[in-house]
């Protein structure tokens, strides 16, 4: 359950950015969250209303795009979405492939503040 | 001034200080000459035997150390250190995963350049590791024969993130019916391509094969160092 500590990260990264722009009011944070990131959805928006409590983003929202892994076929050269974490293959030809083109991303794009 | 909500895009990596961290201890390790290798698995799939293995075999002809990573307990120092290798206990509380800076910090009064190798021990766990980078060369994902088949498919995202997968306590494969070929098939199916070693740490079945590998790591190691110093 690391989720606890990346969502405090983001709070202090999202409070860091709000100080610097002149104290603003945070709304929301916008994330992407990629499916091999190693982070579960649930359990950091379980934990981002935890670690808000008593801090400037107080009530503001988690808003998490999911990316889903594409991975890149070395036999075809296509780039495909993968339909199962159990099986990395291509989408195109069925050759299993190791090669990873998105998925891991944990990131915040942007942030919905006031002002 | 409007009081309109507005987006301001920001882009940053939630795990960007760690990453930088840990590309700098990759970066010092590498001057240092000293290969580094991490260990996750499960709690109870035999890191801690499987690396007490490999450190007292090492030990004669390399330079070898480990630093371990443990929610409370220090036993597993403890037991390390009967291989005379340098062993460090980092406790981390009720933080599920080693990281870059726990690394960082367990390091600060070891001489780097007098190691060969580095054994990163991490906390028994498959699922939280896989996020963070702890500028290790090698990452080893552990996996016993009790634990069943199927374990590559419920944690596809650690052995992703590892280099060479481990069967360990290959011993009681009979006794437990482990299905090797469908275990095999699994990692290739979340890490085609993967190296897969089977070893018994107690009977010492696998290890011979497994050693050479890591050995002959660092003798490419030491053969990068020493082309380095004519440039």
């Amino acid at each position: 359950m690391h989720e606890l500590s990346i969502a405090m990260s983001m709070i202090e990264m999202a409070a860091e950015e709000a100080e610097r722009r002149g104290g603003v009011q945070v709304h929301a944070i916008h994330l992407k969250l990629g499916q091999l990131s190693g982070v579960v959805r649930d359990a950091l928006l379980f934990s981002y209303e935890v670690a808000c409590a008593g801090t400037m983003l107080e009530g503001s929202s988690l808003i998490i795009e999911e990316v889903p892994v594409v991975v890149y076929c070395p036999t075809c050269h296509a780039e495909t979405t993968l339909a199962s974490l159990q099986r990395f293959c291509c989408g195109s030809c069925g050759a299993l492939t190791s090669e990873i083109v998105r998925g891991k991303e944990l990131e915040v794009i942007a942030l919905e503040i006031n002002g | 001034m409007s009081t309109q909500p507005r987006l301001v895009e920001v882009r940053q990596n939630v795990l960007k200080q760690n990453d930088l961290l840990a590309r700098d201890l990759r970066r010092r390790f590498a001057a240092a000459g000293v290969r580094v290798v991490s260990l996750v698995s499960s709690p109870g799939s035999g890191k801690t035997a499987l690396l007490e293995k490999i450190l007292t075999l090492l030990q004669p002809q390399y330079r070898v150390a480990a630093l371990v990573g443990d929610l409370a307990t220090e036993n597993d120092a403890a037991r390390l250190s009967r291989s005379g290798a340098a062993v460090k206990q980092v406790t981390t509380g009720t933080i599920c995963h080693l990281d870059a800076q726990m690394i960082e910090r367990a390091l600060a009064e070891w001489q780097l350049a007098e190691l060969d190798m580095l054994y990163i021990e991490n906390v028994g766990n498959l699922v939280c590791p896989s996020s963070y980078d702890l500028g290790e060369d090698l990452r080893l994902v552990l996996l016993s024969v009790t634990e069943g088949e199927d374990k590559p498919l419920k944690y596809p995202t650690i052995f992703n993130t590892a280099d060479v997968a481990i069967i360990t306590k290959i011993d009681l494969a009979e006794a437990v019916e482990f299905d090797r070929q469908s275990a095999h098939a699994n990692i290739q199916a979340v890490r085609p391509g993967m190296r897969v070693f089977e070893v018994s740490a107690k009977t010492g079945a696998g290890m011979d094969e497994l050693l050479r590998f890591l050995s002959t790591r660092i003798l490419e190691s030491a053969q990068v160092q020493a082309g380095s110093s004519f440039v």
